[in-house]
Parts: C-alpha cells; structure tokens; sequence
C-alpha cells in the first residue's frame, strides 16, 4: 500500500512540472513567438543546460541524504584547469589527430580521476570525522578553488586544442554533444536512485541516519560513494564547461551554484532528505533553461533580473511544496 | 582551570599566539604598530557580521544574506540619497532600516515555514543582488560628502619608522567595540540569549519551556539583517568608496570563523570570544602570508585547510564525548544493569 501511496506522489511531483513546462512554453511561445520556437534558439538551449543540469543532479545527489555539496562548482573548475595543463603540457605541435585524441581521452580520465578523490574526501570529511555536509564541503570548496588558483595563478588557461572545442560543441545526428552526455548520465543517474539498492540505501540514510545505522547499513560507505558520485558529475560538468568556453579559471561559473540547489529544489527534492527523483531534477533544468532563454530576448531586461526570479522562485517553490505536503497530510489523517 | 584549558577558546588563542611569533620571527614585522592596525582593519568589518551570525548559528540556523543586504542597503543610500541628507546619521538610519526589512523577510519565512535557513537565505541573497544590479543598475560610485569625511576621521595612526608606511585606525572600531559588547551583553545576560542557546540545545524543549521560539527566530534574523546595512555603510566609510561586489564571498569567511572559534554548526553551544578569536585566526592567515613569504594565490588553500582541521579538532572532540557519555551511562547499571549482576 504504501509502496502504491510513494509511486502516486512520485508521479504527483512530476505531473506538477510537467504542467509548469507546459504553461512555461505557452507563455513564452506566445510572448515571443517565432523567436523562442526555432531551430537556432533551441539548438544554444541545447549547448547551455548540460552542465548547469549536471550539477543540478549532482546537488540531488547529496541532498538526498540529507546533505548538500557546496564544492560542486570548485571541483569542475578543478578538473578543468587540470585538464588544460596536462593538455597544454603534451600535446606538441606536429601531433598526429588521433595522438590528440588520445591525450584527450587520457585527460578526461585524469579529470573523473581526481573527482573521485575530492568526494571521497568529501564524502570522508562527513562519513568518518563527522563534520556537518554545509562546512565540510564550505572547507572543500575554498581548497578545491585555492588548488585551481594556485596552478594558474588566478589567470585564464587557453590555448587547448582544437578537437576539444570541436568535439563538445559538435552534434550527433543533430543532437548537440553535450545533451548526449548529459542524458547518459542523468539516465545513469536515475537508475541508481530508483532501480538500485544503493538508491534505496542513499534514501535511507536521507531520511533517517539512526535508523540506517541500526538496519546495518554502512553510513561512512554510503556516504563516500554518495559524495564520490556527486563529484563525478561534477566533473562531467566540469569538462563540457571546459570545452564550450574553450578555456579554464578558477572561478568559473559562480552563479551555478545557486542555480543547482534551485533546480534540485524545484524538481521536487526534499532539501532535509530522503524525498525526490531524477527526473524531476531533468525537469526542472529544462525549465529553468526555458525562462532563461526566453528573458535573453528582452534587451532591455538586464541579466540580474533573472537573480531576482531565481531567489523568488526558490522561496515561492519552498513555501508551495510545503502547503501541497501539509494538505496531503491532513487528507491523510482524514482517510 | 581544567575547563578554560579544554575549550575551544584556548586552543585557537593559543594557535594565534604561536602564528603570531612564526611570523613575527619570519619577517620582525608583525608586532609593528602599522601591521597591527592593518590587522584590525582587516578583521572590523567580519568581526561585526560574526556577531548576527553567531546568533543564528547558536540556533541551528545558518545565514549566508548579510554580504547581499550589506552591498544592497549601502549601494541604494548611497547612490539615491546623496542629493537628499546630509547627515551621515540619516544614511546610517535608512540602511538599517533596507536590512531590518530584508532579515524580518528571512525571519518570517524560515521560524513559520521551518525551512532550511541556508536555502531560504541563498534565495533573498540572489534577491539582494539581483536588486541591487538589475533595479540600481550598481557599479563602483563614489562616495558623497558625508559619509567621506566620516570615511577620513581617524581614531589615532601608527607609523612604521623601518619602513614609513601609515596606517589609520578607523572610527568604525568603536562600532565594532559596541556591537561585541551588544552581543556579549545578550547572549550572557538576556532571557532573550538564554532562548537562543535553548532553541538551539533542542526546539521543541524551548518551546515547552515557555520562549517565544518563533519570536526569537524573527529577532535574530532581524539583528542580523539590521546590522548588515549598517557594516555596508561602514564598509564603504572604509575604503572611501562604494565598491558593490566588495563584499561577495564573505559569509564564508564568517561562517567559518563562528565554527573554527566553537560555535557549534548543530546549534546549543558558542560564545562571542571563541568567534572572534575564529575571526582573528582567519585574517591573520590572509593578511600575514606575504610577511611569511608565501605566495598570495596560496590563501584559499590556507583559508581550506584552516577550516577543514578546525572543523574536524571540534567534529572529533564532539564524537569523544558522546562515547564518553555512553560508556558512563552503561557504567551506571541503567541500560546493561543485568550484565554487572551475571558477573557477580
């Protein structure tokens, strides 16, 4: 029965977006017409929302246990920057293409490499020592970014080689790179939470520490493979960011932060654990992708009034899911 | 003895006290006049935002607004009011009244709604911002008269006689001084403190106890807001301008100083000495890396690792003491009673 109850209220959450999605496209649709609905605007919403959506699931991730992971854009900056240099340290003029390619190749692994480490030690910080998720990764992310800046030294990494750029910003049969990489991933993403043991494990442990430790679970595995699986999107993330500014900085992609813990929020993840789905996550991404392109068409709409419907949005999202949660609680107690 | 010794206070005075002699040993200049004003500089404008912070930690809650309602209440004075006032008090007056509002919006929205306050406060900070630039249209703006000649007063100077440098004491340290004491004077001798740590100890025993919680809550978000729009006027007293984006950032470096210096992130423990203490470590570290002859793109890694053993000494010694606790209880006979009499 309750098995029942939990898949109406999962399909509940995703209806809601669903409509939201819809009556976004509407409106926008109807506001600007041919210019939101054409090729070439969904073709650069198609290159923008990979990497803020990845780091939107990877903030799912931890907030799924009752966490959260405020170095999610240090470590694909991190990654980032260490792919630069190795790149620009063995890549030679006179390379073959397929040379390239392999260095490439070597790179990214390099890159989902040193992300293992950072959320293992994320994941070692919360599990093992027993510091709280926020000042944990607070700390992480201030020496993942210091890491960054010191190999730079606060300066813009280029010179990457073309096949990068080329390949990210490439298409499959129409389809950008990045949105095959990121529904391989999110599709990846969600077969854990939802298909797995370790899924149902990670909710567990969300929803109740006491009781996950008391039905022997492992807590500190849990929670390093937790946090190791949140810095490998982010890492994912990190390399597509590399490719399409065709460039690394420490500091790039601030306001992405924010951004992920609002998608994750609104695609209906419950901030204090346990509650929420990837596909509610991929959901709201593309929302938030949609308002974002549709307020790019307004020239006399400055870029910092989407910070304004952004922080709004975040609170009226809160406030919303808590009076639907407190209606189904009562109609519950009345049932 | 043995208390003071334990604490937490100690072991960070302690640390500062050794830092201070390895740099004064490195470089001889860390005990000059001119280094230790530049110091309390450095520390005057996080030392303030420690104590609305402190509060809120102290309840379980944690704000990451105050750098947003700081830049936002001292851009919008600044720039729309220069024409209007020419006392310095009214500009100070209506930037705390621009952060009351916005901390009694936090307030509400998080003791109501029992929301998690980094989420709700991440929310109004993007809003602050987004006001700020978009609404404002902020950029760097100079100072108006006022508040320049405020910025110019000095309470004495010291001069490095090796290498002639000056530095000038603000006025804003005796704000400083009063806002500690403020925060002492609640916290240790108000009802209002002790409802604060209670409501940090355990909510629902708070509220059995007869304090107001969600009055409470309201209060500390309020301070908070409150006090950030008058360190945003300070601030830009400080530097003689309006630098909008001078202050992103900083919840981090406060957050993690209230923490290193004791204030329990869980809430029901800390005092202003241990966050202030947090805070003094904290900006040593980033002012005094180039008399130490490090490199300055090493200070996020130093500010990292700071905070992560910092945070790490308090998570272990709180693990310690929970076993302890447990293996008195059992020593007692309560729960495993029938062990001890099949022994006998």
């Amino acid at each position: 029965m309750d098995t029942i109850r939990h898949a109406i209220n999962r399909d509940k959450n995703l209806a809601r977006l669903l409509v939201v999605f819809l009556m976004v496209f509407i409106l926008c649709t109807a506001l600007k017409g041919s210019m939101f609905v054409s090729v070439s605007n969904f073709q650069s919403m198609g290159k923008q929302f990979p990497e803020f959506g990845l780091l939107s699931i990877a903030m799912a991730f931890t907030l799924f246990t009752a966490g959260i992971d405020l170095s999610v854009v240090a470590i694909a900056n991190l990654c980032a920057v260490l792919m630069a240099k190795f790149l620009s340290i063995v890549i030679v003029p006179d390379m073959s293409s397929s040379a390239v390619f392999m260095m490439i190749a070597a790179a990214c692994f390099m890159a989902l490499a040193v992300s293992i480490l950072c959320g293992a030690f994320n994941g070692f910080l919360i599990g093992v020592v027993g510091i709280t998720p926020i000042l944990a990764t607070l700390g992480t992310q201030a020496l993942y970014t210091g890491f960054a800046i010191v190999m730079t030294n606060g300066s813009t990494l280029g010179g990457l080689p073309k096949q990068l750029a080329a390949t990210i910003n490439g298409s499959v049969a129409g389809i950008p790179v990045p949105i095959i990489i990121f529904c391989v991933f999110a599709a990846i993403s969600a077969f854990i939470m939802s298909k797995t043991t370790l899924g149902y494990k990670l909710r567990m442990l969300g929803t109740s520490e006491k009781a996950s430790t008391f039905s022997g679970f492992d807590n500190v595995r849990l929670f390093i493979i937790n946090y190791v699986l949140s810095a490998v999107l982010s890492a994912v993330a990190g390399i597509i960011m590399l490719g399409r500014f065709n460039s690394a900085k420490a500091d790039y992609g601030a306001s992405y932060l924010m951004e992920a813990i609002l998608i994750a929020v609104l695609g209906g993840v419950d901030p204090y654990g346990g509650k929420g789905n990837i596909s509610g996550v991929v959901m709201a991404t593309l929302i938030v992708q949609m308002v974002s392109s549709w307020l790019n068409m307004y020239e006399d709409i400055s870029n910092f009034y989407r910070q304004i419907i952004w922080g709004g949005l975040l609170i009226f999202v809160l406030i919303y899911n808590y009076i639907v949660n407190e209606r189904e609680k009562k109609q519950a107690m009345k049932g | 003895m043995q208390k003071t010794v334990k604490s937490t206070e100690f072991y960070v005075a302690l640390i500062i006290l050794l830092l201070c002699m390895a740099i004064q040993v490195k470089s001889g200049q860390f005990f000059t006049g001119n280094n230790l004003v530049d110091v309390v500089r450095a520390f005057l404008v996080p030392a303030m935002f420690c104590i609305g912070e402190m509060f809120i930690i102290i309840t379980g809650g944690v704000d990451v607004s105050f750098p947003a309602i700081a830049s936002l209440s001292m851009f919008v004075v600044c720039s729309q009011l220069e024409d209007v006032a020419s006392n310095p008090l009214v500009f100070f007056g209506v930037a705390m009244f621009i952060g009351l509002m916005v901390g009694i919006l936090n307030g509400v929205i998080i003791a109501r709604f029992k929301f998690p306050a980094l989420i709700v406060t991440l929310g109004t900070s993007s809003i602050c911002f987004g006001i700020m630039q978009g609404v404002f249209k902020s950029r760097e703006y100079p100072l108006c008269a006022p508040l320049k000649e405020l910025g110019e007063m000095k309470l004495f100077s010291a001069t490095n006689p090796v290498s002639g440098l000056t530095s000038n004491m603000p006025i804003g340290f005796i704000l400083m001084i009063l806002l500690i004491f403020l925060g002492w004077f609640i916290l240790n001798r108000t009802m209002l403190g002790r409802g604060i740590y209670a409501i940090g100890g355990d909510v629902k025993a708070a509220q059995r106890a007869g304090f107001n919680v969600f009055g409470i809550l309201l209060f500390i978000y309020a301070f908070s807001g409150c006090m950030a729009g008058l360190i945003g006027i300070l601030r830009s007293t400080m530097l003689l301008a309006v630098h909008p984006n001078n202050l992103e950032g900083m919840e981090m470096t406060v957050i993690a100083a209230c923490v290193l210096g004791g204030v329990r992130m869980t809430g029901g423990k800390g005092s202003v000495l241990g966050a202030m203490l947090g805070m003094a470590l904290l900006t040593i570290v980033d002012n005094s890396l180039i008399l130490l002859g490090i490199s300055t793109v090493w200070q996020k890694v130093f500010t990292g690792a700071i905070i992560i053993i910092g945070t790490a000494a308090s998570a272990i010694q709180a693990k310690r003491n929970e076993r302890k606790l447990a293996i008195k209880m059992s020593e007692g006979g309560n729960w495993y009673g029938y062990n001890q009499t099949c022994n006998k």
